[in-house]
């Protein structure tokens, strides 16, 4: 298991290299000009002296590098330097962003909380929504239960959460007025009144995010205990005398979480690209709001940073997944 | 499971005269009941998106100018004098007018052309690299080691992101040669057919492996089938079930993925109209009108959902394990 382990990590290595590698090409096509806002009286050397201050002016493999060097060695001894004081990262480059003119990671550090919250959140709801439904829905096949269990995961999977969430303004911000539209990020909790605030906020973000994932992990989770209830040690387990709470609950789900397990790993990233949607629906200012404007600004090094860490993130939960799955299942082997 | 038993005893001439492997696929479709409605659903939405135009009266594009423009604009439905007496409606504009005087139903309908038009390209598109790969790396040896790599580094791309920028990044050039609209349209097209044919690619790679050991293709190898008759005559026509499972469940992706970049604003020109446009458009005054946002999104969400209920239908009805006869 560890030498697998070790094994996949040194694959995503030269697996993320690439990635990056076709995202800062595709960059490299972009259009814009970093100096278009720059005022035209200002003389072109002192343009061409502005622009090699943003690090531009240099040919693509030596920027390339360049790039690696800051967000693999600079940026890790800056986040070193803030945790513990010390002064690795003095003098030196890190990833600047043509927006701000300000280091892309600080900007990022801001925005994560708003986003791993509201993400989060929904997550662990959705979750804990799917699994009792997926359940159900299967020990109890073909029941009312089941058929609408069925038609409203097949409805939250055809709802575009762009859909959902204006609809869910429209209801219960609009008419009923219970739940404002707009999450605000500044708001600070301290007491008991500022916390009811903060979750009233919370509610249609992350009903809307949590809609879209439970209907994927209920319809997975029930056929995966369709799956396991056929099983021949199902039938042994009753021919016991086992009770039917201790068949389905113990026996039946332990196997059907397996891969239930991984899907929820799997999806974590894929959230993060939903939560682009969302983010810009509640205009919540976290890092996918952060990634729009960021292109709509022609801000690239902001958009290579923010696209890279979604694609670590893929690439990190997938091997999550694999080993997640290799250590639940003992009949699974990766020598 | 017995009536259908008799039923079949009762119908046997007329089964026994049109009996083919669609034809059971079709009796067994037609048992699963959300796959016919969706059917029937989609086909309406068809109906309506390419025949309303021609039967409907007014124009998308018109845009009405002087007095017209202050007496036709920000209409209401018909349906609104239902509980407010007072409110601005015609029959004329049975779902109001938008804020420019132009006609709502008009421009749904048109917008559902495009948006379908989409979803349907795109998933071709898709489909066929889907599928050409995963022949290739499924029959050929030699190519399913670097084919599969190619599809797993595509899996681990971030997509929404990616697209946003190609959008971004290709919109003027394409525009240049194919005009503002056909532009965007080959654009999105092209992104969302290169971003979603892996699912297909694996399982048809999956199931060419399968197919490879099985007798017939021993049979036809030994009569001295070159490669791209094999594949053609034996292969491909035995992987079409899963192929057409995904085409449905394509559309959908297409059409979601459309309308998301619609609306996040990376879509089709502002005067273009598209679903997810029209949803987009409307979301900043959806206090006062709010069925500028219901309606196309109710549009998207119920041709997504007759869609993913007719895959359903076809992944039961194309397993022979669960057809039951």
């Amino acid at each position: 298991m560890l030498t697998y382990t070790i094994r996949r990590l040194v694959l995503a290595v030269p697996t993320l290299l690439f990635i990056s590698l076709v995202i800062f090409l595709l960059l490299e096509l972009a259009p814009g000009d970093p100096m278009a806002q720059v005022p035209l009286t200002v003389p072109p050397e002192v343009k061409e002296k502005m622009r090699e201050a943003l690090g531009l002016g240099q040919p693509v493999h030596i920027r390339f590098t360049k790039w690696l060097h800051q967000f693999f060695v600079v940026e890790p001894m800056v986040l070193a330097d803030s945790l513990f004081g010390t002064a690795f990262a003095e003098g030196n480059q890190r990833v600047i962003s043509w927006q701000t003119r300000s280091p892309v990671m600080d900007i990022v550090i801001q925005r994560i909380p708003q986003t791993l919250w509201v993400v989060g959140v929904a997550y662990v709801v959705a979750v804990l929504i799917a699994l009792p439904v997926g359940i159900y829905s299967a020990y109890r096949q073909y029941s009312i239960f089941d058929q609408a269990g069925t038609f409203i995961t097949m409805v939250g999977f055809a709802i575009p959460p762009f859909f959902s969430g204006v609809l869910a303004i429209v209801i219960f911000s609009v008419q009923l007025g219970w739940f404002p539209s707009i999450y605000n990020t500044t708001h600070v909790v301290n007491d008991w009144d500022s916390f009811l605030v903060q979750l009233k906020q919370m509610i249609l973000p992350v009903m809307v995010l949590a809609l879209q994932i439970t209907s994927q992990l209920s319809r997975f989770m029930r056929a995966s205990m369709l799956d396991n209830l056929g099983e021949d040690y199902v039938r042994t387990a009753r021919a016991k005398g086992l009770s039917e709470r201790t068949v389905v609950l113990v026996h039946v789900l332990r196997n059907s979480l397996i891969p239930v397990v991984t899907v929820i790993a799997l999806g974590v990233p894929a959230i993060f690209g939903g939560a682009i949607i969302t983010e810009q629906v509640f205009k919540v200012n976290g890092i996918g709001h952060l990634l729009i404007t960021a292109i709509q600004a022609n801000d690239l090094p902001m958009v290579q940073t923010l696209t890279f860490i979604f694609a670590v993130l893929i690439v990190l939960f997938n091997l999550v997944a694999d080993i997640i799955y290799g250590i639940l299942d003992p009949r699974i082997r990766y020598d | 499971m017995t009536e259908i038993r008799e039923q079949d005893a009762g119908g046997k001439g007329v089964a026994e005269v049109g009996r083919s492997q669609w034809w059971d696929v079709w009796r067994q479709f037609r048992i699963h009941r959300g796959a016919l409605v969706g059917m029937m659903v989609f086909a309406l939405i068809m109906l309506g998106v390419l025949a309303g135009p021609l039967v409907y009266w007014n124009d998308p594009q018109f845009v009405p100018t002087g007095r017209d423009f202050i007496k036709l604009r920000d209409m209401r439905p018909v349906y609104v004098t239902l509980w407010d007496t007072g409110a601005k409606v015609s029959w004329a504009h049975p779902l109001g007018t938008d804020n420019l005087g132009r006609d709502i139903l008009a421009r749904l309908l048109s917008g559902g052309q495009v948006s379908i038009a989409v979803g349907l390209t795109a998933m071709l598109l898709s489909l066929v690299i889907g599928t050409v790969v995963g022949v290739l790396a499924g029959y050929f040896q030699r190519l399913d080691g670097p084919l599969m790599r190619l599809t797993d580094l595509f899996l681990a791309l971030p997509l929404l992101p990616l697209l946003l920028v190609a959008v971004l990044l290709f919109r003027a050039p394409l525009s240049a040669a194919f005009g503002p609209e056909g532009g965007i349209f080959v654009l999105i097209v092209t992104l969302v057919g290169i971003t979603s044919w892996m699912q297909t690619a694996r399982i048809v790679r999956g199931d060419v492996l399968a197919l490879k050991e099985r007798e017939f293709v021993l049979a036809a190898r030994s009569i001295g089938t070159s490669p791209p008759k094999m594949i053609l005559r034996h292969v491909l026509p035995n992987v079409l079930s899963p192929i057409m499972v995904s085409a449905t469940l394509g559309i959908a992706t297409a059409i979601i993925t459309e309308s998301a970049l619609s609306f996040l604003g990376f879509g089709f020109p502002p005067d273009f109209p598209t679903w997810g446009k029209l949803l987009f458009d409307a979301v900043d005054r959806m206090e006062l009108y709010p069925e500028r946002v219901v309606w196309p999104g109710l549009a998207i969400s119920l041709t997504v959902l007759s869609v993913n209920y007719i895959g359903d239908g076809l992944r039961d009805a194309l397993d022979p394990r669960i057809r039951s006869h």
